[in-house]
């Protein structure tokens, strides 16, 4: 009834192409973002920020990163915490030996970093597809564990191989409690997230979902899939490697290697699946599906009051988790993003369906 | 489509329902003379044989305080266990979670995982909770004047490992012996198994022998290639510094590769039950360090019996009770209280906060008559801390498996502070730059 695009005409190309083409939606984004930058940082509570929000929106953003070169441009890839971790000890580096740069400066610089890796590893995707390529850059997240644990200079010589890094500090605005931290990560969010949307729907988008749905016929057509290919793997890796800088910055505060394991790039990939491949929603949903269920679960039976074991709560946590990821998939294969767009389908005909 | 809307529903109210409650749950309620203690543990994964009889013991102290004594000094005690499962992320979750509940907030962490120490190290400062981390955590974290709400009580893996050394040295004769001796260390692959490398690499230059560093991933159940180098190498001494199954892993490789255990020596957290009883008649030989508590029962473990066991409220087995771990989780429990008890000295009998408490604990004084006194005869050294040193002294003997039980050897080993201190120091002092900290000054602050 309240949604539907009746009576909004198009008059001009630039009307017809903006992202977001009905009014319902244009202003359901403005109330979100401005409830989530002026009200959130005034409603909830520390334990929120930190332990659910934060994390939420940091993976949030690697899992566009990710989202960018598996679901857009069809490469599979699960050593994408490698490049996370090659962002934050980056950024961890440069901030450590230029202390005067701008926190952003170091951010930028670390993302460009990661995007140089993130290139040397895709080169691979030009020669293997699918499962091949997949194992190929498992090689990565190998190399990088090893990297960051042996070579010495990377960590400062820190003995124990874990670095610490102080508060991030920008033009003065020391960024340490919990509310100013979500504000600055909700910032960088917003910021990316319109670049990726942007960068989905331009040449260079179409190019890669062009190689996602058929690389001979991108070709033919005159695609360049070695450009294709990398620039989706550079873009990926300096989003990734960003969302990694800002994980030990912001989130961590002080880390070790095994921060970026092996089990962060298959939960990163997890995201995507869970969420919707070649979706930007489907990136958020998938970063809420990971983050926040196996904390909500673990408390769920807490709050009403069930008296049950710590061990019990643990393993019920893990029961209910697998047994979830597998419902969503077969109900849905295609992802909580295709779940929504089913659901905004409904209510455009909502109340009266055919 | 209907299940697919009642499975949206029902996630739901799941996220709505986190949502609610994290909001409400916010504000402290009404002064109620509880203290609170929050418990982390891990009774889930790979690490849970180790886990659970720290968990139950450290909890049974707490009940027995309160079933006991009615509290300390009248104000009950109220705890909640949080899973990490040895995991650094739930680990800093399970701080987040439990961090702020009580009338005053949590009175100390045992984070039980050096990893976890790590991380919340850096929350500690805003937060103003000791985290307490008796037997392991950061070896820098020893220097209160930089790490202001750290306890690394009763000893580090910078003194334990540095308390092997004169052990073997002893063994060969004197520590000039050691030279062009092999020694390889086993260790697990994270901060924990790192953290004593400095100070045998130390020791190595001091002494003369090679050090072999032989890294295990996490879990430590594929351990095979570390063995087989072991085999190549023929190190003179093994030093092992697991957690979890990767202890009973490496004695049990040791055995299949005709490594002598008698030969092989574990850091505190390689020696108890769940470490040895897999490997069977194998382990017979194995030694390990053995620092606050040994295997056992004393009072305290009658009083447990008493009050807590008998009655139907004990967390794990009676069976267990006086496990190494489990006496370890009693300890910690027992310093943690007592800090409490002392605090109330100073500032009055009531429910205390995180900063309070670390008064008490920088004030910790637990010579030999209190420890008759609280029933831990024979179960830990004395403790005595200050501003500047949050460990409080070190010592330890060695225990080793014969078969059945744990015996212990008399022989207690002190380390040598003269080689530590200027490493703390250094080590310390980087961290304050690193982290922009103003370091504190103890004088001012006595005064």
């Amino acid at each position: 009834m309240f949604y539907r695009e009746n009576g909004q005409f198009k008059s001009t190309y630039a009307s017809d192409q903006q992202m977001l083409p009905i009014l319902q939606d244009r202003v359901f984004i403005a109330a979100l973002l401005v409830f989530a930058f002026v009200v959130a940082p005034f409603l909830f509570s520390d334990y929120l920020f930190l332990s659910l929000l934060i994390p939420f929106l940091i993976l949030a953003l690697a899992a566009i990163g990710l989202n960018l070169v598996v679901g857009y441009c069809g490469q599979i890839s699960i050593g994408h915490a490698a490049f996370m971790a090659v962002g934050a000890y980056a950024a961890y580096n440069i901030a450590l030996r230029i202390p005067q740069l701008n926190f952003l400066v170091v951010l930028v610089l670390a993302g460009l970093i990661a995007a140089a890796v993130g290139i040397l590893f895709g080169v691979p995707s030009l020669r293997i597809k699918g499962l091949y390529l997949a194992v190929a850059t498992l090689a990565a997240q190998f190399f990088m564990d090893w990297l960051f644990a042996r070579v010495k200079w990377l960590t400062n010589y820190s003995h124990s191989g874990s670095v610490s890094t102080a508060a991030v500090e920008l033009f003065g605005w020391i960024v340490d409690t919990p509310p100013e931290k979500y504000v600055f990560l909700l910032g960088v969010l917003a910021v990316f997230t319109l670049v990726a949307k942007n960068l989905v729907r331009c040449h260079i988008g179409r190019e890669w979902m062009a190689m996602r749905d058929m690389d001979i016929a991108a070709e033919v057509i005159g695609i360049r899939p070695v450009y294709a290919k990398l620039t989706a793997f550079a873009v990926s890796s300096f989003y990734v490697g960003v969302a990694g800088a800002l994980w030990g910055f912001v989130h961590l505060g002080s880390w070790e290697p095994l921060a970026f394991n092996l089990t962060l790039s298959l939960n990163l990939l997890f995201m995507i699946i869970i969420g919707g491949m070649g979706s930007l929603l489907g990136s958020y949903f998938g970063a809420a599906f990971i983050v926040v269920l196996p904390i909500v679960l673990n408390q769920f039976p807490q709050w009403l009051g069930i008296p049950i074991s710590t061990a019990m709560a643990s393993h019920l946590e893990f029961m209910i988790f697998g047994a979830l990821i597998v419902i969503f998939l077969i109900l849905e294969p295609h992802g909580l993003a295709r779940l929504w767009a089913i659901g905004k389908e409904k209510l455009r005909l909502w109340p009266f369906p055919h | 489509m209907r299940r697919k809307t009642k499975l949206a529903l029902f996630s739901g109210v799941l996220l709505a329902s986190a949502i609610g409650s994290a909001v409400t749950s916010a504000p402290a309620q009404a002064q109620a003379k509880e203290q609170f203690f929050p418990v982390l543990v891990y009774r889930s994964g790979a690490y849970a044989p180790n886990g659970i009889p720290f968990a139950n013991g450290y909890v049974d102290y707490l009940k027995l305080v309160n079933a006991r004594d009615g509290g300390i000094n009248g104000i009950k005690i109220t705890f909640e266990e949080c899973e990490t499962g040895y995991a650094t992320d739930r680990g800093v979750e399970c701080y987040e979670r439990l961090k702020g509940k009580g009338p005053t907030g949590a009175t100390a962490f045992h984070t039980l995982s050096t990893g976890i120490t790590f991380a919340v190290t850096d929350k500690t400062f805003a937060d103003k909770i000791p985290v307490i981390t008796a037997g392991y955590g950061r070896a820098d974290s020893a220097d209160g004047t930089v790490f202001a709400w750290n306890f690394p009580l009763g000893g580090t893996y910078w003194t334990s490992s540095d308390m092997l050394i004169q052990h073997i040295g002893k063994k060969e004769g004197g520590l000039d012996k050691l030279k062009g001796k092999k020694i390889a260390l086993v260790y697990h692959d994270s901060p924990y198994g790192k953290e004593p490398i400095p100070l045998l690499q130390e020791r190595a230059k001091m002494h003369g022998y090679e050090l072999l560093l032989l890294p295990v991933t996490h879990p430590g159940v594929e351990q095979k290639a570390t063995w087989l180098q072991i085999r190549q190498q023929r190190p003179d001494y093994v030093f092992l510094w697991g957690w979890g199954v990767m202890n009973s892993t490496s004695i049990k490789e040791a055995v299949a590769t005709g490594y002598p255990r008698e030969k092989m020596y574990g850091v505190w957290w390689s020696g108890a039950e769940p470490d040895v009883t897999p490997a069977g008649d194998g382990a017979k030989g194995y030694s390990a360090l053995v620092f606050l508590a040994p295997a056992g029962q004393g009072a305290v473990h009658k009083d447990i019996v008493k009050h807590v066991y008998d009655k139907n409220q004990g967390t794990g087995k009676k069976e267990e009770i006086g496990e190494v771990l489990y006496n370890r989780g009693l300890t910690a429990a027992m310093m943690t209280v007592e800090a409490v008890r002392r605090a109330h000295i100073k500032y009055g009998k009531k429910p205390l906060t995180g900063e309070q408490v670390r008064w008490g604990l920088e004030n910790l004084a637990i010579d030999d008559s209190a420890i008759k006194k609280l029933g831990f005869d024979g179960f830990m050294t004395p403790v005595s801390t200050s501003c500047a040193d949050h460990e409080g002294g070190s010592m330890a003997r060695i225990h080793t498996w014969d078969g059945k039980k744990w015996a212990v050897q008399k022989e207690v080993f002190r380390p040598d502070m003269s080689i530590i201190k200027p490493m703390i120091r250094a080590s310390a002092e980087k961290y304050a730059s690193e982290k922009k900290i103003a370091k504190r000054d103890c004088a001012k602050e006595a005064g």
